[in-house]
C-alpha cells in the first residue's frame, strides 16, 4: 500500500472517529433531551396529577370551619388555622394545638363531628390525629395536623362544613 | 473468465505459502481472509452455545410446570441467549462474510487497517468468555432479558458488570471493524469500480458499518451510564434519585432497532448475490436495492418508539412511530419484489444456496408481516411481550439472518476451500432446518395471540400442546446444525475439487477474477473493472 493511499485511509479513520465521538455524546445527551421533551409534551405533569388522583373541581369553593374541644379532660386544645376555603377534591393541611396542663401523663382520643350531619361522608382524611390514641406527658404542647379533602361529588349547596373534634381520655389508660 | 483467474495464480505463486504456521499464524495474522474464517468458526461456536442454551429453554417449556430449571436461571438463560446469539452469533458471521468477501469483491489485496482487524477479532473472544462466564459467578448470569433494563439490572450481582464490560469491549470491536469496513471500500476499490458498480454485498456493508459506528456508541453511553447508576451513585435511570427507568428504553432503542438493521442488511447483500447467480438473469433494480438499503438505513433511526408502546408515550409519538414502522415495509417490499422478478422466467436450479436463499425470502416475508401487525398501536398494546413477538423476531432473525449466513456459506465454500460440500447433505440441512424451524417458531404465533408472556418458565395450561410442538419442532432444528458443521468439516477434508466457477450464474470478481481456492494472496494488483 502506497503512502499516500495509507495518509487518505488514517484521514478517513479520523473523520469516522469523529461521527463515533459525536455518537457517543448523542448518547448522553439524550439524558436532557429527554427530560425537555417530557416537560415540554407535558409528560411528568400528568404522571404526577395521575399519582395525587384527585379530581378538583375549581368551580366552586367549600368553607370548612374547624372546632375544638376537649370533654372533661382540662387539655386547651385548639385549631390554629380556624377555618379553610378548599376546593372540592383539592388536599387541605390544617393544624391543631393541643396542650396537657394536668401534672401527669394523659393518653386521649379524639372524636369527628361534622355539621351538617350528612358532611361526614364527604370529608375524606388522609392523615389525622383521630386515628391513634395521643399520649401527652405532663405540660406537654403539641401541634397536629390533619390533612383532607372534600369529595367533588358533595352536594352543591353544602357550601360551609364544620369540622370538630372533641377529646376523651381513653379508657383504661391510666 | 479462467485464464484471467489463472493468470492471477500464477502472477501470486511464490506469495501463497507466505505466512507463520500453526498456531502463530491465527494469533498474529492480519490477512483479510485468515481473520474472516477466525470470526467464522468463532460465530459457529457461540451459535451452538446459543443453540444450548435455547434448548435448554424448550425443554423447560415442553411441558407446563417446572421440569429442569429454575426460574431464576430460566431468566438467564432466555437473556444470555438473545445476547450471545446476537452478539456472538449472527453479528460476528456477518464480520467474517465481510473480511472473507469485501477485499475480493472490490478488487483490494486486503483490508484497509489490517492490524486494527486482527485486533477487532481478537477483542470479541475475552467479550464472549465474559458474556458466557457470568453463568458461574454468585447470583448467576443476567436475567433481566437482553434488553438489559433498568432497574432489574441494577439490582443483580457481579455478572452484570460482567455483561456490560463486555458490551463494552463488543461495541469497541465492532466500532474498529466498521472504520475498517468503510475505509476498504471507500478508498481500496479496483480502477473502474465505481460505487455503483459495487456488488450488493458490499453496498448492505457499507450501509451497516454506518449504521453501527453510529448507534454502538450509543448503546456504550447506555450501558456506561447502567454502570454508574449501580457503583457510582449516579441517577440516571433511579426513580428514587431522580431518574427515569423509561429514559433507558429510549436510549437503548435507539441503538436496538439500527442494531436489527444491522443484523439483517448483510442477509439482503447475500440473497442479492445468490439468487442472481442461481437464476442465471442479471439482479431484477440494482439501483432501486441500493436505494432501498439506505432509506432502510435511515427510517431505522426514527422507529425505536414501536418496541415501547406500552409505556405511556403521547398518542402523537405512539402514532409517529407507528406509521414511520410502517414505512419500513415500502422499501422492503421493493427488496422482495426485485427479487421476485429476479427469479422470473429465469433458468433456475436449486442447489442448497438458493434452498437457503428462497426459505430466507419466504420466511423473512412472514416475520416482516408480523412486523407490520405489531406496528398497529392498539394491536401492539395486546400483543406487547407475548409470544407473538417472540415467533415474529425469530422468523426475521433466524429464517432471515440466519438462513442467508448458511446460504452464503453454501455459496462461498468452494471459493473458501477450494472443495465442493456433499450437495446431498446440505439439502438434507436445509429441509431439516426449514422444516424444524416452522414447527418450532409458526405455532408461538398462535400462543402469543392467545395471550401466552414471554420469559417465564412455566405457563398456564391451555398453552400446553403448541409448546410442546414449538420444543419438538426447536430440537429437530437445533441437532440439524451439527449437520451443518459434519457438511462443513466433511466439505474442508474430502478433497472434492471444486470447479473453477462451480455456479454457472456468479459474476463477481471473486469468481471471475480470482481462482477457486481463492489463494492467501489476492489483487496484490487492482483488476482494471470496466
Amino acid at each position: 500500500m502506497n503512502a499516500a493511499l495509507e495518509t487518505q485511509n488514517r484521514q478517513l479513520m479520523g473523520k469516522l472517529l469523529v461521527i463515533v465521538v459525536l455518537m457517543t455524546g448523542f448518547g448522553f445527551a439524550m439524558v436532557p433531551m429527554y427530560r425537555q421533551i417530557c416537560e415540554a409534551l407535558g409528560i411528568t405533569q400528568t404522571r404526577a396529577v395521575a399519582g395525587a388522583n384527585t379530581q378538583v373541581d375549581a368551580s366552586r369553593s367549600v368553607t370548612v370551619e374547624l372546632v375544638a374541644s376537649s370533654s372533661g379532660l382540662p387539655w386547651r386544645f385548639e385549631a390554629i388555622d380556624r377555618q379553610v376555603s378548599i376546593h372540592p377534591g383539592e388536599l387541605a393541611t390544617v393544624n391543631y394545638r393541643v396542650v396537657n396542663t394536668l401534672g401527669r401523663a394523659v393518653t386521649a382520643h379524639a372524636v369527628m363531628n361534622a355539621a351538617p350531619a350528612n358532611a361526614g361522608k364527604y370529608i375524606e382524611k388522609q392523615a389525622c390525629f383521630c386515628f391513634s390514641n395521643q399520649t401527652l406527658a405532663a405540660g406537654e404542647e403539641r401541634v397536629m395536623p390533619v390533612v383532607f379533602r372534600v369529595r367533588p361529588d358533595a352536594p352543591k349547596d353544602m357550601a360551609t362544613i364544620s369540622l370538630s373534634y372533641t377529646f376523651f381520655e381513653a379508657p383504661g389508660t391510666t | 473468465m479462467t485464464a484471467a483467474a489463472h493468470a492471477q495464480d500464477h502472477a501470486h505463486h511464490d506469495d501463497h505459502a507466505h505466512h507463520p504456521t500453526g498456531i502463530k499464524r491465527w494469533l498474529f495474522t492480519t490477512n483479510h481472509k485468515d481473520i474472516g474464517t477466525l470470526y467464522l468458526w468463532f460465530s459457529f461456536t457461540m451459535f451452538l452455545m446459543g443453540g444450548v442454551m435455547a434448548l435448554l429453554i424448550r425443554a423447560e417449556l415442553f411441558q407446563p410446570g417446572l421440569q429442569f430449571v429454575n426460574p431464576e436461571f430460566f431468566n438467564s438463560l432466555t437473556t444470555v441467549h438473545g445476547l450471545v446469539m446476537v452478539f456472538g452469533a449472527i453479528m460476528p458471521a456477518w464480520v467474517g462474510f465481510a473480511n472473507w468477501l469485501i477485499p475480493m469483491q472490490i478488487g483490494a489485496a486486503d483490508m484497509a487497517f489490517p492490524r486494527m482487524n486482527n485486533w477487532s477479532f481478537y477483542l470479541v473472544v475475552p467479550a464472549a468468555i465474559l458474556l458466557v462466564a457470568s453463568f458461574f459467578v454468585p447470583g448467576g448470569a443476567a436475567a433481566s432479558g437482553w434488553t438489559l433494563y433498568p432497574p432489574l439490572i441494577i439490582q443483580q450481582g457481579i455478572s452484570i458488570d460482567m455483561t456490560i464490560l463486555a458490551v463494552h469491549i463488543l461495541g469497541a470491536s465492532s466500532i474498529m471493524g466498521s472504520i475498517n469496513i468503510i475505509t476498504t471500500i471507500l478508498n481500496l476499490r479496483a480502477p473502474g469500480m465505481t460505487l455503483m458498480k459495487m456488488p450488493l454485498f458490499v453496498w448492505t456493508w457499507l450501509i451497516t458499518a454506518y449504521l453501527l459506528i453510529a448507534v454502538m456508541p450509543v448503546l456504550a453511553g447506555a450501558v456506561t451510564m447502567l454502570l454508574t447508576d449501580r457503583h457510582f451513585g449516579t441517577s440516571f435511570f433511579n426513580a428514587a434519585g431522580g431518574g427515569d427507568p423509561t429514559m433507558f428504553m429510549h436510549i437503548f432503542w435507539f441503538f436496538g432497532h439500527p442494531e436489527v438493521y444491522i443484523m439483517i442488511l448483510p442477509a439482503f447483500g447475500v440473497v442479492s448475490a445468490i439468487i442472481p447467480a442461481f437464476a442465471r438473469k442479471p439482479l431484477f433494480g440494482y439501483a432501486s436495492m441500493v436505494y432501498a438499503t439506505a432509506s432502510i438505513a435511515i427510517l431505522s433511526f426514527i422507529v425505536w418508539g414501536h418496541h415501547m408502546f406500552t409505556v405511556g408515550m403521547p398518542a402523537a409519538g405512539n402514532l409517529f412511530f407507528m406509521y414511520a414502522t410502517m414505512l419500513i415495509a415500502v422499501p422492503t417490499g421493493v427488496k422482495i419484489f426485485n427479487w421476485i422478478a429476479t427469479m422470473w422466467k429465469g433458468s433456475m436450479t436449486f442447489e442448497t444456496p438458493m434452498l437457503f436463499s428462497i426459505g430466507f425470502l419466504c420466511l423473512f416475508t412472514i416475520g416482516g408481516f408480523s412486523g407490520l401487525v405489531l406496528a398497529i398501536t392498539p394491536v401492539d398494546i395486546t400483543l406487547h411481550n407475548t409470544y407473538y413477538v417472540v415467533a415474529h423476531f425469530h422468523y426475521v432473525l433466524v429464517s432471515g439472518a440466519l438462513f442467508a449466513i448458511f446460504a452464503g456459506v453454501y455459496f462461498w465454500l468452494p471459493k473458501w476451500t477450494g472443495n465442493m460440500y456433499s450437495e446431498t447433505l446440505g439439502k438434507a440441512h436445509f429441509w431439516l432446518s426449514v422444516i424444524g424451524f416452522n414447527i418450532a417458531f409458526f405455532p408461538q404465533h398462535f400462543l402469543g395471540l392467545a395471550g401466552m408472556p414471554r420469559r417465564i418458565p412455566d405457563y398456564a395450561l391451555q398453552f400446553a400442546e403448541w409448546n410442546m410442538w414449538s420444543s419438538v419442532g426447536a430440537f429437530i432444528f437445533g441437532f440439524s446444525q451439527l449437520l451443518f458443521l459434519y457438511v462443513v468439516i466433511e466439505c474442508i477434508r474430502s478433497g472434492r475439487k471444486s470447479e473453477q466457477l462451480p455456479w454457472e450464474g456468479a459474476d463477481t470478481l471473486e469468481w471471475t477474477h480470482l481462482p477457486t481456492p481463492a489463494p492467501y494472496h489476492t489483487f496484490e494488483t487492482a483488476p482494471v473493472v470496466k
